[in-house]
């Protein structure tokens, strides 16, 4: 009888200890392993202090590997994360589904109409705000000043298509293992096709017309992947079907490269002394057009949404405040420079004086602004996103098309080969998915 | 000469061998080297093999990021738990199928092999919605059930070939001092088979720690192991390669000194009976 009423206070004890622990709020939050995301679990201190009744558990993982655990995870209402960090491509899809939790009650203080529009249209869905950017980026030319003095040309600050081939010649010297133009060439919906979707829409192509009918049996997608492959096998380094962003930043950083056409967020790479070589020799320039009205820019921001199958929505909420605040880039302003602030969400920080010092934060504000997701191609689509389109079955249909202009890079075939498999792969695909009879 | 000749064959030999297992250790080896250069030594080009500036800040930083002690002990119960829970399972198992044989013990052998060559993906999201419901997600206990499952074919298949070279006589003999079923599996059998056996847990141990697809997909913040740990360092946007070493070695090495360790053992056990 000792024992048992020994037992039963014990365990009482226990019972109570986790009690007292389950009164905080416990927040899972899953995040991709960039440099901003990193340097915000730092700060985990500061909305500890402000907020004591909520803890914060922290999944970073890599880009790849969180989109399959959170698609996963959202789609089952698994609960296992209150917080997910998700793309422009994700958030109209989740949000017309109601996987996501709208965001149009953050507190008055959150001033939500100082998110820049573009990131913002992105991010709504029939007028709900689904996501808070965390970051916003588009892309734009980085090229080094040295050679394109060297070339005798003068990079304008919103170039066409023409000078940046012309340029590329100039830049040329293969014998010194120096490429004029280095660009995405490996296969992927984020990866090639990220670069020559945008690219495409700067030539007058599209996906899709009205009826969601493909579109790469058109004259513009033939003039945007010949000029592409013709660009790159005459001034591109060698092995450039299997270079993506960090073998191109590889590149670029040792010297090896002219130009790039890539996302902003490489700005803070290539000019920093630490890890580039040519951090002093770099510029920065729109991405280029064809004089038909739009810029072969994209736009992404990562953004944090709350799933609709967490129970600690309103906890949740205070965390994604806290994170895409205006208090949290002042924040890590203090704490880590402006030049690491994370950029391209809100107006007030492109109107702060100190952040205008960085090198590439006005370019980097004037691609997002020229990004419009809701209008991304010259002629009129039915879908929303400037490099991909907003629709469940593009991350399938992309990575395979994405392969046929991968392998037409490498020489394995024809440009003409590479879109005729393009569009019946296409074509396949949204019969399949019933978009078209 | 004779001699001359078998010693020059040996030393020919021994070059090949080291040669191969050089070759094989050579990306391993490359992770550890580049854990210790900075971010810009690791992108160098040409690559720099020993002569680049020492530093330990990657390891510093990577423990500073990230919980490399929960990771371990995670990657420790998951691996150790489904080795022992599937040999439990495996052993009575393959007991049967190597001395009490029936009409479609071959098939049935057949048929746990091939739920090794369905594609991990095509079942997932059953396996998800049964661990949700089930409250498995995220839990060190879900991992150990579904890597048993995974590993039990592989484990029962080489227990059963073990088996398979023991002498059935020997069995009876204990059978007719009066042994019970199972103290001729846990007295006799066991015992005789412990190389066998051995290497089995060994080999298991090692798929367990590797294993990634599972252990990422089932995972969030409280279960998830050094796999987990490797994933949360490799990023497409930005060269991060020689904290991803860092990470990279920190995984790998327990394994590594275990697998060194035992590579008697391990050896012995995957030879036994090759040779006749």
């Amino acid at each position: 009888m000792k024992y048992l009423t020994r037992a039963i206070a014990s365990a009482t004890v226990i019972a109570s200890m986790f009690t007292t622990s389950a009164v905080a709020d416990k927040l899972t939050i899953a995040t991709v392993n960039n440099g901003d995301m990193v340097r915000m679990q730092k700060l985990t201190d500061d909305f500890a202090a402000k907020h004591p009744g909520i803890e914060l558990e922290w999944v970073t993982l890599e880009e790849n590997i969180l989109r399959q655990r959170v698609t996963t995870d959202v789609a089952t209402k698994g609960g296992q994360y209150d917080v997910m960090t998700i793309g422009t491509y994700e958030v109209p899809i989740w949000g017309k589904k109601g996987w996501l939790v709208p965001l149009n009650d953050l507190p008055e203080s959150y001033d939500v109409d100082d998110i820049l529009p573009a990131i913002r249209g992105g991010l709504t869905v029939d007028d709900k705000l689904y996501a808070a950017p965390f970051y916003g980026e588009s892309s734009m030319v980085m090229y080094r000043k040295d050679l394109m003095e060297k070339a005798g040309l003068e990079m304008p600050e919103a170039p066409t298509w023409d000078f940046i081939a012309k340029a590329a010649r100039a830049m040329t010297d293969k014998k010194n293992e120096t490429y004029g133009i280095c660009l995405r060439g490996k296969a992927g919906w984020g990866e090639n096709m990220a670069f020559l979707t945008a690219t495409a829409n700067s030539f007058g192509a599209k996906w899709f017309d009205m009826d969601w009918k493909p579109q790469f049996d058109s004259a513009a997608w033939k003039k945007t992947l010949s000029f592409y492959v013709d660009l790159m096998n005459e001034t591109g380094p060698p092995g450039a079907s299997s270079n993506g962003f960090n073998e191109n930043l590889a590149l670029f950083q040792s010297g090896k490269c002219g130009m790039w056409i890539d996302a902003t967020v490489a700005a803070s790479f290539v000019t920093n002394p630490k890890d580039s070589q040519v951090a002093d020799k770099v510029g920065f320039s729109l991405a280029p057009d064809a004089g038909l009205g739009k810029r072969g820019n994209w736009l992404w921001a990562w953004s944090l949404a709350i799933p609709a199958g967490t129970e600690k929505s309103e906890s949740a909420k205070k965390f994604v405040a806290w994170a895409t605040s205006k208090e949290y880039l002042e924040l890590v302003a203090s704490k880590e420079g402006w030049a690491n602030v994370p950029p391209g969400t809100r107006a007030s920080l492109y109107a702060n004086p100190e952040y205008a010092k960085v090198p590439f934060a006005k370019m980097t504000l004037d691609s997002i602004n020229i990004a419009d997701p809701t209008k991304p191609t010259v002629d009129p689509v039915p879908y929303v996103g400037v490099q991909f389109v907003a629709i469940p079955e593009f991350q399938g249909i992309a990575t395979t098309v994405g392969q046929q202009f991968s392998a037409a890079l490498a020489g394995n075939s024809t440009v003409d080969q590479a879109l005729t498999n393009a569009q019946r792969i296409t074509e396949r695909a949204m019969k399949k998915a019933g978009y078209i009879k | 000469m004779l001699s001359n000749k078998t010693d020059y064959r040996k030393l020919l030999m021994t070059l090949l061998a080291w040669s191969v297992g050089l070759l094989i250790f050579f990306p391993i080896l490359w992770t550890i080297l580049t854990s210790f250069k900075t971010e810009a030594d690791a992108i160098a080009s040409p690559p720099l093999f020993l002569s680049f500036d020492w530093t330990l800040e990657n390891y510093t930083e990577v423990q500073e990021r990230s919980n490399y002690f929960r990771h371990f002990w995670n990657s420790v119960v998951i691996s150790l738990g489904s080795t022992v829970l599937g040999l439990l399972i495996a052993i009575p198992a393959a007991w049967a199928m190597a001395f009490v044989p029936a009409k479609n013990t071959k098939n049935i052998l057949m048929w746990m092999l091939s739920t090794k060559m369905l594609p991990p993906v095509g079942v997932l999201i059953p396996i998800f919605l049964i661990f949700r419901d089930t409250g498995l997600l995220d839990t060190l206990t879900g991992l150990v059930i579904v890597l048993t499952l995974i590993n039990l074919p592989i484990i029962v298949w080489m227990l059963y070939t073990y088996f398979k070279e023991i002498p059935g006589e020997i069995l009876e003999a204990a059978r007719m001092d009066g042994a019970t079923l199972w103290s001729e599996i846990i007295h006799v059998l066991t015992p005789m088979a412990l190389p066998g056996i051995a290497s089995t847990m060994l080999l298991n141990i090692i798929l367990a720690w590797n294993e990634a697809f599972w252990t990422l997909s089932l995972t969030a913040a409280k279960a998830a192991p050094l796999t987990a740990f490797i994933a949360s360092y490799s990023s497409p946007e930005g060269l991060f390669y020689a904290k991803l070493s860092a990470a990279s070695t920190m995984a790998i090495a327990p394994i590594l000194i275990m697998g060194w360790f035992s590579q008697k053992q391990l050896v012995r056990g995957l030879t036994f009976g090759a040779v006749k």
